[in-house]
C-alpha cells in the first residue's frame, strides 16, 4: 500500500447503506411468527397498586398473554441491577433498592412499567392495554431532590428510612476550609445543571426470541454495549446461562450514553419470548423515549473558591445534591460521584479541593449517564465558578485562567482529587482559540452591536475531561463492579482480507472506518479489504461497549494489541519463508517484512495465504492460521482538553440570545480521521449549546408528572437555533496509548455550556446582570434583565 | 380497506386497517424501512418522503390519504447510484448514525427544488422541520449547499 490514511478525512464506508435507506435497525428486523408487545405504564409518579385486572384485555382480539410484575416474580425474575456501588462518608454501601422490571406492589415514576400486553398485532396489544384495569390508590410524591431530602419529604422506598441513596465525599475537607479562613478572597456560585432527556432519534427497541431445539435466547436490542446488557440480563435478572443468550445491537441510531443501560424492557421481552413461545417485539414511542430512556444531569451546587491576593487558586469548596430518580440505573451511582468530583480541578493548580456530594431518590425517572456524564457538570461548575472569579477580582477572563493553568512542563500532574493528568498543553489551546474567535476584535464589534440596540458579550471555558475508561482496578476500588478494558480480534483469511472484530460499538461514531484506517494502515491492506464488526455477542468475543469517549482509546488499543500478536507470528512465518532468524526479519509498520540489508520481502497477503495454506511453514513450532485477539486494559484515563470561546448577542428587549460566534480548538491526542473528529465535535457542541439555551426537563414537584414529554414541550436545536462552528486541534499525544489518541465524542457537550453561559453574564453586565441559570430561555433572560432593572439601562 | 398508490415507480396494492400511517404502510407493508419513524407528534421528520413531488412527514398522512399518489422514499430516490443530495452528504459527512439522515435527505431534496439557491439561513429555516441529534447540522448545512450546486 502506498500512502497512509492515517490523519486523512477519509470518507465514512458506512454512510451509503445509510443514505440509501438500507441501515438495519431494531426496528427494521422481523421475524417469523413475531408477536407485539405493548407496555401499560403508571400515570401516577407514585402510587399504591392495589390489584391489577387483566382478564377483558386477556380476552380481546388477538392478544396472547398480559403479563404483570406478580408473574415476573413467580417465574423468579430478578430485579435490574446496578454495576457501581458507591460506598459513603461512614464507609457504608449506598441504599440500593429493588429495581423490579414490572412495578410490583407500588409505582415510583410516571412511565413505570405495570404490564405488557402480547399481541398479534401492535394495534391490538394497545388497545388491549386500554382494558386493563390498575387499582392505583395515589400516594404524595417529590421530583425535587432538595425537598426529596428534607424532614417529612414521601419517602420513594418503604425500605428505607429516607431518600438520601448516599452521602460522599472526596478531599480533605479541614485543610480546605483551613484555606478558606485565610484567604485574601473567596468566591461563590450557586448554580443548577438541568436534568436532560438525551432523545436519540431512534426510539429504543428490542426483539427476543427463544428456541426452544437449542435452549437459547436472541435479543435484538438498541445497546451501546451489547455484551455488558447479556451478563447482567443472564447474570442478575434472568439467570440465563450467559452462553445461551446472544444479544445484538445492529445499526444503533444514536445513544449519548442512553442506550449503555440495561432496560426492563429487554429483560420482559427475552423472559416473555420463551413464556409465549413466540419471538416479541416492542419499539418505543416517543413519549416512552420521554418517561423511560434514563435522563442525564439534574445537580444543585454550591461552589466557592478562596484565592490569594493575586487571584491564584487555593482551594475549592463543593457541596452538589444529585437527583437519582426512583431507582438506580445501571452506571448512575458513577455519574455524580467518580466522573464529577475527580474534574473539578479542570485545568488548574487548585491545590486543595473538597467535594461533598448528596445523592436522592425521587418519583421521577431514573438519571444516568448522557453525553460527558459528570464532566459536562463539574466543568460547569468549574467554569462558572472561575469566571465569578474573573469578574470579581477584576481580572480579564482569559488571564485569570492563564494565571491558574497548569503549566505545560509540570505534567504528568497528580491532582488533589485523584487523577493524574498525563500530557496537555492548555496555553496552545487557549492562544489558537483566542486567535479563531479573533477576541482583540471583540471590544468594536461589541460596540458596534450595542449601536444597534444588542448587548454582546464573549465566554470562555477552558475544560478537560477524563476519558477512556478505564483501569479496571482502579474503577474496581472505586466501586464498579464491572471490568472496564475492551476486546479486539483481528482475522486474516486466506486470500489477505482482513475482519476486524471489536467489543466498541458504533451508533454514529464511524467506527467501521476509523477503525480500518488503523487496520489497514498497519497491516498495509487497503482499507477496501477491512471489515469491522461490532455489536454481536456471537460473533464479537467479548466487549464493555462504547461510552465515555474510549472507543478509538480502548477499544482501538485492544485492535493495535492483536495487530501486534499478528506482526509478531507473521515475523515468524516470514522468517521461515525466507530461510532466515525472525530477529533478522524487520516490518516497516505498514505490511512489508523484508531481510534486514536485502530487497527480499514479502507482503502481509502473502503470508496469510502461508498461514492458511502451510506447505512451505514452521508447523512443529507454529500453529497455522493468521487470528489474533487481544484484552487492553488502560493504565490511565486520558485527558482530553480544549478552549471554546462563545460571542452571543442578546436582544434586551426580548431576552432572545443569539450565537454569533462559537468557536472551539480541543487537544484529542493524535487524529485518525480529522473528518470525525470535528462531527463528533459539531454535534456535542449542539448538544451542549442545546442544554445552555433551550433544553430542560421539568417535573411538576408536587404531582411528579413530567411537564416536558413531548417534542411540543422539551426543546431540542433545530437547524436555526445553532450556528456553523469554528473548530481546530492544538493535539498532545496521550503518552500510554499506541495511538496517542484520547477520545473526542463529549468534548463539545462539556466545553460548550459554560462558554454560552459566561457570555450571556458578559453580555448583560452593564444591564446588572451577574447570574442566569441554564437554559437560558428567552423569559428567563428577560426577567433577569428585568429583575437587576436592566429596562431603564436599556 | 384497499389502498392502491405507486411507490418509488411501482404501482401496489394493500388490505389496511383504516388508521394505518403512510409510514406503516411503507415500512411494515412494503418492507421499505428506510423511512424511520422517531416521534408520534410529526415533530422530529424522520420519516419525510415526498408526495406526488412534495416533502410529508408520513406519520402525519393516512394511507387512505395517499390513494392514487405518487410516492418517493429513500430507497428511489437515486437509479442506481446517489443521488447529488446522497453524495454531497457523503462528502461533506452530514450524517453519523443514519437515522434521521433519509428524512433529512428527502426534505433537503425538496428545499432546494423550492430554493436552487439557498442560503445558509434559507437552508437551517428549510431544515427546521427534521430533527438531528448526532451532527449539530453544521455538516448537513453543508451537504446541502454543495448538493444545491450540482442539482
Amino acid at each position: 500500500m502506498s500512502d497512509s490514511s492515517i490523519g486523512q478525512p477519509v470518507h465514512r464506508r458506512e454512510d451509503e447503506r445509510f443514505l440509501r435507506g438500507q441501515g438495519r435497525y431494531t426496528d427494521d428486523i422481523h421475524l417469523p411468527g413475531e408477536a407485539h408487545a405493548y407496555f401499560l405504564r403508571s400515570p401516577h409518579a407514585h402510587a399504591r397498586i392495589r390489584g391489577i385486572g387483566t382478564a377483558a384485555a386477556a380476552q380481546a382480539d388477538g392478544v396472547v398473554a398480559v403479563l404483570t410484575g406478580e408473574d415476573l416474580a413467580a417465574d423468579g425474575v430478578g430485579g435490574l441491577p446496578c454495576g457501581w456501588q458507591i460506598t459513603d462518608v461512614d464507609g457504608n454501601p449506598m441504599k440500593e433498592p429493588a429495581h423490579p422490571p414490572l412495578a410490583q406492589g407500588k409505582v415510583r415514576y410516571v412511565g413505570d412499567a405495570v404490564a405488557v400486553v402480547i399481541a398479534e398485532s401492535y394495534w391490538q396489544a394497545k388497545d388491549a392495554s386500554e382494558l386493563i384495569e390498575v387499582d392505583y390508590e395515589p400516594l404524595e410524591a417529590v421530583a425535587s431532590a432538595a425537598r426529596a431530602l428534607t424532614d417529612g419529604a414521601p419517602r420513594v422506598h418503604d425500605e428505607f428510612d429516607d431518600n438520601c441513596c448516599y452521602v460522599w465525599e472526596i478531599g480533605e475537607g479541614g485543610e480546605v476550609d483551613a484555606a478558606f479562613d485565610s484567604a485574601a478572597h473567596t468566591v461563590s456560585v450557586d448554580i443548577t445543571n438541568n436534568r436532560l432527556i438525551p432523545n436519540a432519534i431512534e426510539p429504543r427497541a428490542a426483539i427476543a426470541q427463544y428456541t426452544p431445539g437449542e435452549e437459547r435466547y436472541t435479543l435484538y436490542t438498541t445497546s451501546q454495549n451489547p455484551h455488558v446488557t447479556r451478563l447482567l440480563m443472564s447474570a442478575f435478572v434472568l439467570q440465563i446461562p450467559e452462553h445461551k443468550l446472544r444479544v445484538v445491537a445492529p445499526d444503533v441510531g444514536g445513544g449519548f450514553g442512553s442506550k449503555i443501560f440495561h432496560y426492563a424492557e429487554e429483560a420482559v421481552l427475552t423472559w416473555a419470548s420463551r413464556r409465549v413461545a413466540r419471538p416479541v417485539r416492542w419499539t418505543a414511542e416517543r413519549s416512552e423515549s420521554f418517561t423511560t430512556d434514563a435522563h442525564g444531569r439534574d445537580h444543585v451546587t454550591r461552589a466557592e473558591m478562596a484565592l490569594d491576593g493575586d487571584g491564584h487558586f487555593q482551594a475549592m469548596r463543593v457541596r452538589t445534591t444529585a437527583n437519582m430518580g426512583a431507582y438506580l440505573s445501571t452506571f448512575a451511582p458513577s455519574v455524580p460521584t467518580i466522573l464529577y468530583a475527580t474534574l473539578l480541578a479542570g485545568q488548574y493548580r487548585t491545590p486543595k479541593i473538597h467535594c461533598r456530594v448528596t445523592a436522592a431518590f425521587t418519583h421521577t425517572t431514573p438519571v444516568d449517564a448522557y453525553r460527558g456524564a459528570g464532566r459536562p457538570e463539574a466543568t460547569y461548575v468549574v467554569e462558572r465558578l472561575v469566571d465569578a472569579c474573573g469578574r470579581a477580582l477584576g481580572i480579564d477572563q482569559a488571564e485569570i485562567r492563564r494565571r491558574n493553568f497548569i503549566p505545560k512542563d509540570a505534567f504528568p500532574y497528580q491532582t488533589p482529587v485523584a487523577l493524574n493528568y498525563d500530557v496537555g498543553d492548555y496555553e496552545a489551546t487557549l492562544d489558537a482559540a483566542m486567535e479563531m474567535a479573533d477576541v482583540a476584535g471583540f471590544e468594536q464589534r461589541r460596540a458596534e452591536a450595542r449601536s444597534r440596540g444588542r448587548y454582546r458579550g464573549i465566554g470562555y471555558s477552558t475544560y478537560i475531561e477524563a476519558c477512556g475508561l478505564a483501569p479496571s482496578n482502579i474503577a474496581g476500588a472505586l466501586g464498579a463492579r464491572a471490568g472496564l478494558y475492551e476486546a479486539g480480534e483481528v482475522r486474516l483469511h486466506p486470500t489477505g482480507k482482513v475482519t476486524v472484530f471489536t467489543g466498541s460499538h458504533s451508533h454514529g461514531q464511524g467506527h467501521e472506518t476509523t477503525f480500518a484506517q488503523v487496520v489497514s494502515d498497519r497491516l498495509g491492506i487497503g482499507i477496501e479489504d477491512v471489515e469491522i464488526v461490532h455489536g454481536d455477542t456471537d460473533r464479537v468475543p467479548f466487549g464493555m461497549g462504547t461510552y465515555g469517549s474510549r472507543s478509538l482509546a480502548v477499544g482501538g488499543t485492544a485492535i493495535m494489541r492483536a495487530l501486534d500478536k499478528v506482526i509478531d507470528k507473521s515475523r515468524k512465518i516470514a522468517a521461515h519463508m525466507l530461510e532466515v532468524d525472525a530477529a533478522d526479519v524487520e516490518y516497516d509498520d505498514h505490511g512489508t517484512f523484508r531481510v534486514a540489508g536485502t530487497d527480499r520481502t514479502l507482503s502481509m497477503p502473502e503470508i496469510a495465504f502461508s498461514a492458511y495454506v502451510p506447505h512451505n511453514y514452521p508447523l512443529e513450532t507454529l500453529e497455522p492460521g493468521l487470528d489474533e485477539m487481544a484484552f487492553y486494559d488502560p493504565t490511565n484515563f486520558t485527558y482530553p482538553a480544549g478552549s471554546h470561546i462563545c460571542e452571543v448577542e442578546v436582544d434586551p428587549e426580548t431576552g432572545r440570545v443569539e450565537i454569533v460566534n462559537f468557536t472551539a480548538v480541543d487537544d484529542f491526542g493524535n487524529v485518525i480521521n480529522p473528518m470525525i473528529v470535528e462531527g463528533q465535535v459539531h454535534g456535542g457542541l449542539a448538544q451542549g449549546i442545546g442544554q445552555a439555551l433551550l433544553e430542560a426537563c421539568v417535573y411538576d414537584d408536587a404531582s411528579g408528572q413530567l411537564v416536558t414529554g413531548t417534542y411540543m414541550d422539551y426543546t431540542m436545536p433545530r437547524a436555526d437555533d445553532l450556528p456553523s462552528f469554528r473548530v481546530d486541534t492544538r493535539n498532545t499525544p496521550c503518552t500510554h496509548n499506541p495511538l496517542g489518541v484520547k477520545g473526542c465524542g463529549e468534548a463539545g457537550a462539556i466545553g460548550a455550556p459554560p462558554a454560552v453561559v459566561n457570555a450571556v453574564i458578559d453580555a448583560l453586565g452593564p444591564l446588572g446582570v451577574h447570574d442566569i441559570g441554564m437554559p437560558l430561555t428567552p423569559v428567563r433572560v428577560w426577567q433577569a434583565i428585568q429583575q437587576a432593572g436592566g429596562s431603564r439601562a436599556a | 380497506m384497499n389502498v392502491s398508490l405507486t411507490v418509488n415507480g411501482q404501482a401496489v396494492t394493500r388490505d389496511v386497517d383504516p388508521r394505518t400511517t403512510l409510514v406503516e404502510l411503507l415500512r411494515n407493508h412494503l418492507s421499505l424501512t428506510g423511512t424511520h419513524v422517531g416521534c408520534d407528534t410529526g415533530q422530529c421528520g424522520a420519516c419525510t418522503v415526498h408526495l406526488d413531488g412534495r416533502a410529508v412527514k408520513a406519520c402525519s398522512v393516512l394511507a387512505g390519504q395517499a390513494q392514487g399518489a405518487q410516492v418517493t422514499t429513500i430507497e428511489g430516490l437515486a437509479d442506481g447510484g446517489l443521488h447529488p443530495m446522497q453524495s454531497a452528504f457523503r462528502e461533506c459527512h452530514g450524517l453519523q448514525c443514519g437515522f434521521c439522515t433519509p428524512g433529512m435527505v428527502m426534505a433537503a431534496v425538496d428545499l432546494v427544488k423550492r430554493h436552487p439557491d439557498p442560503d445558509e439561513a434559507t437552508i437551517r429555516d428549510g431544515l427546521e422541520g427534521n430533527y438531528c441529534r448526532c451532527t449539530g447540522y453544521h455538516n448537513i448545512v453543508r451537504a446541502v449547499r454543495r448538493a444545491a450546486e450540482q442539482m
